[in-house]
């Protein structure tokens, strides 16, 4: 689409156009052109068939851009004109991909899981035979009628409060138009032209807007610390190093609407007096740096970016850095260092980044999703967001769904709402009639919860108590094939390989700790002497003092949160683990060093698949005949139940 | 051998030494030792110190990758979903352990953190190809296809070249 100066050839800033958008007192003639340009953006009005694909990262994976091509080609068959737009994803991840469509005149409809053999069928009902494909179809965002409902009444929807995510998904994620068309940089707008640097803070400080990172500090407060340290140069750093596993908000967030966080670094910049900001995003997110590449680009032309921001006086430079896989840089201080081309080794903090940070000079960073909620905060004021959320955190939270759950996908819910609420509400339950088990939160520095504390509401603190984290906004589901030593390993796993090695706690505590619990999955047969067993039993008395040192020495977060998924598995789950330690049993199955694996000589058809897979050579059997396993030959790597076509090996 | 990548940073401005890494990685796949010494010059910066960033970062290579780089995530939503199966049954298909290259130079397997892909997962990807909702049992097929493409490939340059 072309841009809107290009379209009425006019030579008015763009800091007006973001104004009219909203009091169009103009003169006529403009007026008309310009309303008619922005129904055409929020398309309003439009003469022919517009197609939406949501094209992001989660989008592609599940085949957007194969469904685009057919789309294309099918157009061109029919010889229907139509235009196709790529938005990013509304996060509903279960119905991926998602293709919207919008005649001229009629609601825009929202399709679900549109595979390549479907699009004929899908764009012959909708552009020829202007009927509702009713086969995938999933809501409109016009109001309910007899063949769909609206999207805000559907189960995924309902529950949620769309702040930060209000636009994913709806607008195209390239076009600066549509952002400002949908109310984007009115804030950035008012802020420099209504509003002193101290009243911005005040405003964002009276909102009770927290870090979203994870810690949970409060964001007003930070700049007010910045601003205050007297320097000749300060530094906004967006924080998009998302590295936890199982969560991707942040991608979803930049993918979808990459303005609206300009637009909160912006205003932060204004705040606390930075010239230079910086985006630190994952290199691992390639489509999230090419829509943020492209926004700056944008906001750059229309004066949003630079110098002289909105002819306010007021300038700011922003560049995007590449991080290069270290999660520990998601770290404040490690970031830093990445920054300025260091190894990304946290530091002893004070001094905090507020009074030396990046180059030495006063720092603010601040996660994704906070700069996210900045923009719509000065433009709905602070008592429109605090009366959103519970006493302490105020305002919404982004998670992220994922696991054993019928909805997967982005979730935003106002702060307070029960986690029972998130699982079987908005996520639908457990899919397969499988039994619910507990519910991962806050990734590697967050806790595992069960069914007794599911009443808890969302929010800093009460997760705080019962073990968790908010952390970043990991939220994953896990039924009763999920073994939760398992867990535990996978996550001393990971922190052991992101461990940075700087201090000592960490480094080789998260690896005693490791090694603890792999033990505890052991097979006694494997390193069998006696001693092994004593040291697993030695192992287990130590575990909760080695996390609890562990917790109170490490250097950075990183350290001090990495034995929480043990702990909290040793609260909730410790049948579980005594299961493991004594009767060597894993009841989830999971655990392959503690099964047995039999051949089922009902079903064996002696194919000899397994005897050829088989490493040892444990399994023997004459061609044809059923086949059995020699149990101590077996090392129990799995393979044959893997192998096997007949599902006749059977593990207990 | 290609001064165009370290002369488009400012001489002697550390700083810049990692986008600079991620500029030759993207050129040549991996971190070339000639590449490094150019760096290591031009910004004034010890080689040791680069070779500390190059293996602190889980980006860097210092060997060339495969033709087909598979990735496995190792989030915690694909692991919950059995993404340690798949990744096993990845190393006996190609016989090699994740982090290594095949000898034939057309297989290199990596695990990731987390691909962003959770809503389906287990997720692999193969270059820029992905695969979600995975079993372990579509494993062979898919390592047999991209042998073959691979294959027929070959045959086609060879064929170019003959004519």
């Amino acid at each position: 689409m072309e841009s809107f100066l290009e379209i009425l050839k006019l030579d008015f800033p763009p800091c007006e156009f973001i104004e009219r958008c909203i009091n169009p007192e103009i003169t006529p003639s403009v007026q008309n052109e310009l309303e008619e340009y922005i129904s055409l953006l929020k398309y309003k009005k439009h003469d022919r068939p517009v197609i939406f694909i949501g094209m992001d990262t989660s989008g592609l994976a599940s085949g957007a851009a194969k469904v685009r091509h057919e789309i294309e080609k099918e157009l061109n068959s029919l010889g229907v004109d139509a235009e196709i737009v790529n938005t990013g994803g509304i996060g509903y991840g279960a119905i991926e991909p998602v293709v919207d469509i919008k005649l001229p005149g009629s609601d825009r409809i929202i399709y679900g899981e549109i595979t390549v053999n479907d699009v004929k069928e899908l764009i012959k009902t909708t552009t020829v035979d202007k009927q509702i494909f009713t086969k995938k179809v999933f809501a409109t965002y016009g109001a309910t009628n007899k063949f769909v409902r609206n999207i805000d009444e559907t189960e995924f929807f309902r529950h949620q409060l769309r702040v930060v995510l209000r636009n994913c998904g709806r607008i195209v994620p390239d076009s600066i138009d549509q952002y400002i068309a949908s109310g984007g940089f009115l804030g950035l707008s008012k802020v420099l032209n209504e509003m002193s640097p101290e009243n911005v803070i005040k405003e964002v400080l009276d909102s009770g807007l927290r870090g979203r990172g994870g810690g949970g500090f409060p964001t007003g407060k930070k700049w007010e610390l910045t601003a205050k340290n007297p320097a000749d140069k300060r530094y906004v750093i967006c924080n998009a190093d998302e590295g936890d596993p199982g969560a991707f908000m942040d991608r979803s967030i930049l993918e979808g609407d990459p303005f609206q966080v300009i637009e909160g670094m912006v205003i932060a910049a204004y705040a606390i007096g930075a010239s230079e900001g910086y985006i630190y995003c994952r290199a691992e997110y390639p489509l999230a740096i090419k829509k943020l590449e492209n926004a700056i680009l944008h906001s750059k032309e229309y004066g949003l970016l630079g110098k002289n921001i909105l002819n306010s006086g007021f300038g700011f430079e922003l560049k995007i850095k590449k991080g290069a896989g270290a999660f520990v840089c998601g770290e404040e201080t490690a970031l830093i260092a990445s920054i300025e081309g260091r190894r990304g080794m946290p530091e002893p903090r004070p001094p905090y980044p507020s009074e030396s940070g990046l180059f030495g000079k006063p720092t603010v960073i601040n996660n994704v999703e906070t700069f996210a909620n900045v923009p719509m905060i000065i433009q709905k004021g602070s008592g429109w967001y605090s009366s959103i959320g519970t006493e302490k955190s105020k305002g919404t939270k982004v998670f992220a769904l994922s696991g054993n759950v019928k909805n997967t996908g982005l979730v935003e819910v106002a702060m307070g709402v029960t986690l029972r609420d998130v699982v079987f509400k908005i996520g639908g339950g457990i899919p397969n009639g499988k039994k619910f088990k507990a519910v991962q939160i806050g990734g590697p520095s967050g806790g595992c919860l069960p069914e007794i504390v599911m009443d808890t509401p969302v929010d800093y603190e009460s997760l705080k108590d019962v073990g968790a984290m908010m952390g970043s906004g990991g939220f994953v589901v896990m039924d009763e094939g999920t073994c939760m030593v398992d867990v535990a390993k996978f996550f001393l796993t990971f922190i052991q390989n992101e461990s940075c090695g700087k201090c000592v706690p960490c480094r080789e505590g998260t690896k005693r700790m490791l090694e603890i619990v792999e033990r505890i999955t052991q097979n006694y047969e494997n390193n069998g002497n006696g001693h092994d067993a004593f040291q697993r039993f030695k192992g287990i008395i130590h575990l909760k003092r080695l996390a609890e040192v562990i917790k109170d020495t490490s250097l950075c977060g990183l350290g001090q949160s990495a034995p929480n998924p043990v702990l909290s598995g040793l609260k909730y789950f410790r049948e579980e683990y005594e299961a493991h330690i004594y009767d060597r049993k894993c009841e989830a199955h999971v655990c392959k060093e503690l099964l047995t694996y039999n051949i089922d000589n009902e079903i064996c058809t002696g194919c000899g698949l397994c005897t050829r897979k088989c490493a040892v050579g444990a399994i023997v059997g004459e061609k044809k005949q059923a086949h059995y396993i020699v149990q101590s030959k077996c090392i129990k790597c799995g393979l044959c139940v893997e192998t096997c076509r007949f599902n006749a090996i059977t593990t207990n | 051998m290609d001064k165009s990548i370290v002369n488009n940073y400012t001489a002697n401005d550390r700083s810049s030494i990692i986008p600079l890494l991620q500029d030759i990685q993207d050129k040549f796949g991996y971190l070339p030792e000639q590449e490094l010494q150019e760096a290591s010059i031009h910004l004034g910066m010890p080689l040791s110190s680069i070779y500390g960033i190059a293996t602190f970062y889980n980006q860097f290579r210092l060997t060339p990758l495969g033709k087909y780089v598979i990735r496995v995530c190792r989030g915690t939503a694909c692991h919950v979903k059995g993404s340690a199966g798949i990744l096993q049954a990845l190393e006996t298909e190609l016989g090699i352990k994740a982090g290594c290259t095949t000898r034939d130079k057309l297989f290199t397997i990596e695990t990731v953190a987390c691909i962003g892909a959770c809503s389906i997962a287990p997720v692999i990807s193969v270059n820029d190809e992905y695969f979600g909702r995975l079993t372990v049992k579509e494993i062979p097929k898919i390592i047999k296809n991209f042998r073959n493409k691979s294959v027929k490939e070959n045959i086609e340059i060879m064929e170019t070249i003959g004519e």
